[in-house]
């Protein structure tokens, strides 16, 4: 969906670990540096923290804590009722927000939107890298050329596409009459299953194969299909990882687009669910905050097992949401 | 689509004729068949169809929708609305975008000197990144409320202030709030860019310079800056293209009030599609917003290109 663009081609980004030292000045001037260094950045990384370690403390905290001056930074009387009322867990909350669906429906639509875009971009991308043919440069250019158009542009004109699909929501042969695809999983991922970022990604990483191993495997009797799937995508595996973990995490996070075609809450995405929850329920804040703990965990997660391959994705695809 | 049984003696003689040429490229289609169908609906044609509605007023809820010409584009340039949001937008882009990037160096720079626990710092500057934006604006009004937010209480306690700020509804507060929000969760993202390039700096460059007695700042200003060139343009033209998009933080915080002061070009456009269910004047704004982009991707290119000379 987003279609945001890097204008000039990534470089491969090594994020090393140990580096070069650059300079070997007298011992004490060294070390001078690196207490000014700590004096800054410490005291930087307690305002990164901060918010998150309120966050989690007031999701704990019954909603008249939460206003106490000062401020409990932990909790004095622990509290599940947030997280209880947020899921609807127990009988005094069944008239909750139903909260647990609102993470399977991202669950769902962030997987099936990555899944989705690793096979079909990896599918063109094998094209565009490996297989000449009539057209091939044509087409690429034509995907090259729309990664600078923004999303706000194709928003409004894939909308009315997805009500008018005939068939589906109530719409006849002809697409009228109904909602057609807005409102279902189908207008949620479909739009996303393909990206033409993607697809520039993975072939640059695939134009450096050599042609001989798939040369190789052509003369021993292999079909394209299992090039592809044998040779072909074991060797991107990096890029598929690096680019997998960040489709995932745009699409658990993107708001725009479900905020557009959604409208039936057991439809609703967890951010979706969370912001008109906001914008809807000014005064519970108690669980507004557990939903964002919540909201948050996953990613926070994948982040901390695939720290590496994230920081490389981003580094590479130099984009965010 | 397949050639699992052709010898390998075959393929030699069959390389140029018509058939092995069907076949191979066959293949080549069918793998390109479902990506570039979809790229045609939700892409290609997206855009064509954006380009006729902004010759129409088209409105879903109005039968009619009747060729109106150059209308919608007129009605833009003569929109205070919308020049006012551009206003808003430049003044949101204008600041967050280089002070995410300064600071984002900064970090960067020291955490690329040898320091303990630098792997743990690192990952805490970069938490807000991998955070659901819309969690981080939602504790982020809660850390601006007037009444109870965080914000007022510690600057109370110390002194800075007398009384509660209110921070996103006060005109002249809403927008740096908005800001100091944004920046503080882009960092990160600067900061790890910022971190691969400088340690893809030759390290030859140093000992070069030091060879030639300069110091660490002097190494800093003459060799690692103009070293980061390139990723600053990168950094430059990425985050202002998504600088121009801003919109979830506004929805969320302070829904483009208080009086259009944090209304800004999409937030704008959200409004005039899905609230005045405008279409037709809507994807003229966005073609708008697209000339904008544009324009300033094209001129900072030409800058860094003639820099570059």
């Amino acid at each position: 969906m987003s279609t945001t663009t890097a204008p000039q081609p990534p470089q491969p980004v090594e994020v090393v670990t140990a580096l070069p030292d650059p300079g070997i000045p007298p011992r004490r001037r060294r070390r001078t540096w690196l207490w000014l260094a700590y004096l800054v950045l410490v005291p930087g990384a307690l305002l990164f923290v901060a918010p998150f370690a309120w966050l989690v403390s007031a999701s704990f905290q019954r909603i008249g804590d939460m206003f106490s001056y000062p401020p409990q930074w932990i909790p004095q009387d622990p509290s599940l009722d947030g997280y209880r009322q947020f899921l609807g867990i127990g009988q005094e909350f069944a008239g909750g927000p139903q909260a647990w669906r609102w993470f399977l429906n991202s669950a769902f639509v962030a997987t099936s939107v990555t899944v989705l875009q690793l096979f079909f971009n990896s599918l063109a991308a094998y094209v565009f890298a490996k297989r000449q043919f009539p057209g091939r440069d044509l087409i690429f250019a034509l995907f090259l050329i729309t990664m600078m158009i923004p999303g706000q542009i194709t928003l409004i004109p894939n909308y009315l596409v997805l009500k008018h699909v005939p068939l589906f929501g109530g719409n006849d042969i002809f697409g009228q009459g109904g909602s057609g695809w807005l409102d279902s999983y189908y207008g949620l991922i479909l739009p996303g299953a393909v990206s033409a970022f993607g697809i520039f990604l993975l072939r640059q990483y695939m134009v450096s194969i050599p042609d001989e191993l798939l040369d190789a495997a052509r003369i021993d009797g292999a079909s394209e299909l299992r090039i592809y799937a044998r040779i072909v995508l074991p060797l991107c595996r990096p890029a598929l990882a690096a680019t997998g973990i960040f489709t995932f995490q745009g699409a658990w996070e993107d708001f725009f687009w479900p905020l557009i075609i959604v409208s039936s809450p057991d439809k609703y995405t967890a951010p979706l669910g969370l912001a008109l929850f906001v914008v809807e329920n000014r005064t519970q804040w108690d669980v507004l905050m557990a939903g964002s703990v919540i909201a948050s965990l996953p990613m926070i997660v994948v982040f901390i097992i695939f720290q590496r391959q994230f920081i490389q994705g981003i580094a590479v695809s130099g984009l965010k949401g | 689509m397949t050639t699992a049984t052709a010898p390998a003696t075959t393929v030699g003689r069959h390389r140029h004729g018509l058939w092995w040429r069907v076949r191979r490229n066959g293949s080549a289609y069918g793998f390109l068949a479902v990506p570039l169908l979809l790229f045609m609906v939700f892409t290609v044609f997206a855009l064509v169809f954006a380009f006729y509605l902004t010759f129409h007023e088209w409105s879903i809820i109005e039968p009619e929708r009747p060729f109106v010409g150059l209308q919608n584009y007129s009605d833009m340039l003569a929109d205070e609305s919308y020049l006012r949001s551009i206003v808003n937008t430049f003044y949101f882009t204008g600041v967050s975008v280089p002070v995410t990037m300064a600071i984002g160096l900064l970090v960067a720079l020291l955490l690329n000197l040898p320091l303990r626990g630098r792997g743990i710092i690192r990952t805490l500057y970069f938490l807000p990144v991998v955070t659901p934006f819309v969690v981080i604006a939602i504790v982020w009004k809660w850390l601006y409320n007037g009444d109870f937010g965080l914000f007022n209480y510690y600057l109370m306690q110390t002194g800075i202030i007398e009384s509660p700020l209110l921070f996103l509804a006060d005109p002249d507060l809403a927008m740096p709030s908005v800001i100091a929000m944004s920046i503080w969760s882009g960092v990160g993202f600067s900061m790890v860019i910022y971190l691969a390039a400088l340690q893809a700096v030759p390290f030859q460059l140093y000992e070069a310079a030091r060879v030639d007695g300069a110091t660490r700042l002097q190494q800093l200003w003459h060799v690692t800056i103009p070293q980061l060139r390139p990723t600053t343009v990168f950094l430059l033209v990425i985050g202002i293209i998504n600088s121009f998009q801003v919109f979830t933080q506004i929805f969320i915080m302070t829904s483009g009030g208080p009086v259009e002061r944090t209304t800004t070009v999409v937030y704008f456009i959200y409004n005039a599609a899905f609230k005045f269910y405008e279409f037709g004047y809507a994807s003229t704004l966005a073609f708008g917003l697209f000339a904008l982009l544009f324009v300033f991707t094209l001129v900072q290119l030409h800058l860094y290109r003639k820099g570059e000379q």
